[in-house]
């Protein structure tokens, strides 16, 4: 059951993608930025945890995911350190991804050559 | 000139007639299935984080978005992800494996230019701008946030 509703939350979200795409002409980049920016106003209300609980890979595999994984990291070192926390735990939970994303698109570089 | 006027104001409405219309529930199915596909991965990826390498449910993420930004670099490498993006659109450009994807393809594009000033320079080209608004839109509801729960 878990894999149906992360198909069907996962899907969802990119079907909200693709009609801002198509019918609202926007851009891939002003999608994605959109979507990050929702999943941190999102989690400011403690609203995307539900949708992890309910639909796991489906709402932590889409993009929006990121803004919510920064928003509860700067919140978690927000709660030890004040507002200086916010910036010390802003990449704390999202660092696997970035540090993965830089690497493997480094070596990819390196190793391939651009193709068409 | 009030011809010329006349058309500028028009020009979209003008030029709307002409333009394709793109086959809204068409990409919207493509979107819906790809997307749908690339979570049922995350998903299974992160169950077998979970009983496998005991990862707990709240943590199983990390690990799970890296797998996935690992195998997404390496279909961009191999020519693969941007034949399925033109097919499936949003729904392969939203999940993290399209944020990988557009690292990845900066940095192979602007390869010829050398490795620091192509592909370093260029890596963040096109998933900079999800960084900057996720930072600042994170960084200014988190203040505010704090602000709140310190007051009430």
């Amino acid at each position: 059951m878990n894999f149906v509703w992360a198909f069907v939350v996962g899907g969802g979200i990119c079907v909200i993608g693709q009609i801002l795409l198509d019918y609202f002409k926007l851009t891939p980049a002003h999608v994605m930025s959109s979507f990050v920016v929702a999943g941190a106003v999102l989690d400011t209300f403690d609203l995307y945890d539900n949708l992890i609980d309910f639909a796991g890979a489906g709402a932590t595999v889409p993009i929006t995911s990121f803004g919510h994984s920064l928003m509860h990291g700067a919140m978690k070192e927000a709660e030890e350190h004040g507002v200086i926390g916010v910036a010390v735990g802003m990449f704390g939970l999202t660092s696997a991804g970035i540090a993965s994303a830089i690497l493997f698109g480094f070596l990819i570089a390196v190793f391939f050559k651009p193709k068409g | 000139m009030a011809k010329q006027k006349l058309n500028e104001q028009n020009f979209e409405k003008a030029t709307k007639e002409y333009q394709p219309k793109p086959p809204y529930l068409m990409n919207m199915l493509k979107a819906f299935i790809v997307g749908g596909i690339i979570c049922v991965l995350g998903e299974l990826l992160s169950e077998m984080y979970i009983h496998w390498f005991d990862f707990k449910e709240e943590n199983a993420g990390n690990p799970t978005v890296a797998t996935l930004i690992f195998f997404s670099a390496l279909a961009t490498g191999l020519g693969v992800y941007d034949r399925l993006g033109q097919f499936a659109g949003a729904g392969s450009a939203v999940p993290v494996t399209g944020f990988a994807n557009s690292v990845t393809s900066a940095a192979l594009e602007h390869k010829s230019e050398g490795f620091v000033l192509g592909v370093a320079t260029n890596l963040f080209k096109l998933a900079g701008s999800v960084i900057v608004f996720g930072v600042v839109s994170a960084y200014l509801l988190g203040i505010l946030r704090y602000v709140c729960t310190q007051l009430f």
